[in-house]
């Protein structure tokens, strides 16, 4: 077993297990625990694959933002007995099966190539990737434009938080 | 390039190894008497009431809210950022440069507009 | 890998990961013998001379202490907290270049335990988790000042890291790399401080932020005696609760590494240190200078501590959203148009 595959298969494990503990543990700051363990194991496998970039952007922004934001909720909500009704369960089963589908379509679809992207190209070092992110953030044809309605979409956020948390704020006092 | 992970991963098990280990080291040598008073929590000697996990300002989840955004924001500008010196240095400078200032301008207002909303007070 | 490889990396980890813990155990008795020297006090003077072995003492004492954790607290949670705060500090060390790269019949050996590409977003990732240990350890504490000093601290954090990154970006602009032992190559000529006013206003801002980061003070809300008691360490002790200070002391010699980095050209020495033939002795004489300028930081921290009066809070939360955030979105903006126009 070369030490690659044992690395995927300590990762698939982690990644897995901190999934398991989102969904099945009794305390929400576990499930955020794991979720955060679930994070991390994916940006191991950005590593394995060779974008050291889309790891560390990974770790800054869903670890170290997504992860946090939902601890700060869960801290700021009293701890409630969970709700498990019925109907919940269903909504929720529906979207997983949704979900799944939607994913081992996309798998099996794209017949070796994932958007555009030759997985046999072998892995560029992060050097590499930044310049290459640089590049198609500045080629027309590519994420030009993409690249600045994300700012129009970040701002939109910016002014919903605002306008939700204004509102909270006038709830409470 | 995975091998310039080797060192990273190396580290990580020295530094778990660490940690694990004083904390393993307290937990065996240190001795243990433990009575009612130890168990409390500490409220400057009075006995604690409630619950300490209650609710808080909403502004903390709208500051950690915020942070999101600004983070993702930085986190685009990185790849423009370094690449600017090559760019300039290949005449696009003036190019890369305008699509940066669009970006940041756009998130300006975003922050202007938090501003003024009163979003960033405290009292 | 190859054993040769292998060796360096493991030689390389001893060392650095050596020196940052000891460089931190030792901080922790100048922050005492500084604090008594601005109050005429004497400090610690009874375990060994000048009270030298003071901090090895402290360690032991950690170890012997009775562990208390308070009847409601998260068990799980409340053991993991302190490993949580202490490891991104650790983990740091990583990509910090302590010297010159050692240059043996021409094979180039960098002088961090990882030469990464990416190198800065790295760091910026381990400041991300730090926030972790001590949110949870205010958390799983259960306890109200633990909680609130946990909530505080890292908000604070988040605050500050955005305009900590920004001021790093500002050098990622002028280096053009992401490559820590490049950026303060490409500093040799010109440390980045010098360059007026871009370089200048990035220092300013990160070593701001550095303090918030940290926790120190004058930002040190999380704990602020008077209010909180301890904050999210209140109810933590023996050898967590040494953790938890350790990563806070290995955070400010990683910070004050970091600075020396990004705006004080490293272990470079206005080209005196550059131009030494003799490959080893290059080696060691940039990793002299680098410490020395790390230990003027340590310096720094402890003064500033001991001189400053805390901020309030909304001050605080002010202070890193109206000022700093959009001043070093500005100045990102004037590197930026400076470097693009061939300027710098």
């Amino acid at each position: 077993m070369s030490a690659e595959i044992l690395a995927f298969l300590v990762l698939a494990t982690a990644t897995v297990a901190g999934g398991v503990v989102t969904l099945w543990s009794r305390y929400v700051v576990h499930s955020a625990f794991g979720l955060m363990l679930s994070l991390l194991g994916v940006a191991g496998f950005y590593v394995l694959l060779g974008s050291d970039f889309l790891a560390v952007t990974q770790v800054v922004v869903y670890v170290g933002g997504v992860v946090v934001l939902y601890l700060f909720g869960v801290m700021l909500t009293p701890p409630d007995r969970e709700e498990r009704s019925i109907r919940r369960i269903a909504v929720a089963g529906i979207f997983a099966v949704a979900a799944l589908v939607v994913l081992l379509k996309a798998v099996f679809g794209m017949e070796g190539r994932w958007y555009g992207v030759d997985p046999d190209r072998g892995p560029a070092s992060g050097g590499a990737v930044i310049r290459e992110v640089g590049n198609a953030f500045m080629d027309k044809e590519a994420y030009l434009l993409p690249f600045e309605i994300a700012s129009v979409l970040l701002l939109v956020a910016l002014v919903g938080a605002v306008f939700i948390a204004r509102r909270e704020g006038g709830r409470g006092s | 390039m995975l091998a310039d992970y080797v060192p990273i991963l190396i580290l990580l098990l020295v530094v778990i190894g660490f940690v694990v280990f004083n904390l393993a080291v307290s937990e065996i040598l240190g001795r243990r008497r433990a009575t009612r008073g130890k168990a409390s929590t500490y409220e400057c000697g009075i006995d604690p009431e409630t619950n300490a996990r209650g609710r808080f300002s909403v502004k903390f989840f709208l500051v950690a809210v915020l942070f999101i955004l600004f983070d993702i924001e930085s986190v685009f500008l990185i790849p423009l950022g370094v690449n600017l010196k090559a760019f300039a240095a290949a005449g696009a400078g003036t190019f890369l440069l305008v699509e940066m200032i669009l970006f940041m301008v756009v998130l300006g207002l975003g922050l202007a507009y938090i501003w003024r909303k009163g979003g960033l007070e405290w009292d | 890998m190859t054993t040769a490889a292998l060796i360096a990396t493991l030689v390389k980890i001893a060392v650095f990961f050596g020196i940052t813990i000891s460089l931190a155990a030792v901080s922790t008795l100048f922050e005492r013998k500084i604090s008594a020297w601005i109050q005429q006090r004497y400090g610690p003077n009874r375990v060994g001379p000048w009270g030298v072995l003071q901090p090895l003492a402290d360690g032991l004492k950690f170890i012997f202490k009775e562990e208390v954790a308070p009847a409601g607290a998260n068990r799980l949670l409340f053991r993991l907290a302190p490993a949580m705060a202490a490891a991104p500090a650790f983990m740091t060390v990583a990509v910090v270049p302590f010297t010159f790269p050692l240059i043996l019949d021409g094979t180039r050996i960098p002088m961090a335990i990882a030469d990464i590409d990416i190198g800065v977003l790295f760091f910026m990732a381990m400041g991300s988790l730090a926030v972790y240990g001590i949110m949870l350890g205010g958390w799983a504490s259960n306890n109200k000042y633990s909680l609130l000093g946990g909530l505080r601290s890292s908000a604070q954090m988040i605050s500050y890291e955005l305009a900590m990154m920004v001021s790093v970006i500002t050098v990622l602009t002028l280096a053009g790399s992401m490559n820590l032992t490049r950026i303060f190559e490409a500093q040799i000529p010109l440390w980045n401080i010098a360059v007026f006013p871009v370089g200048t206003i990035a220092f300013g801002i990160f070593l701001i932020a550095a303090f918030a980061e940290t926790n120190r003070h004058p930002f040190d809300l999380a704990e602020c005696e008077t209010e909180l008691v301890g904050g999210f360490h209140t109810e933590y002790s023996s050898m967590k609760f040494a953790l938890f200070f350790l990563g806070e002391y290995s955070a400010m010699v990683m910070m004050s590494g970091l600075i020396t980095t990004f705006f004080l050209g490293g272990p470079s020495l206005f080209g005196l240190v550059n131009g030494i033939e003799d490959p080893w002795i290059k080696v060691l004489a940039g990793l002299g200078v680098f410490l020395a300028k790390v230990c003027f930081f340590l310096f720094l921290f402890i003064w500033v501590r001991w001189t400053i009066p805390r901020f309030r809070w909304d001050q605080l939360m002010h202070l890193g959203w109206k000022l700093l955030l959009p001043l070093s979105l500005a100045n990102l903006l004037l590197a930026g148009t400076l470097v693009a126009t061939g300027v710098l």
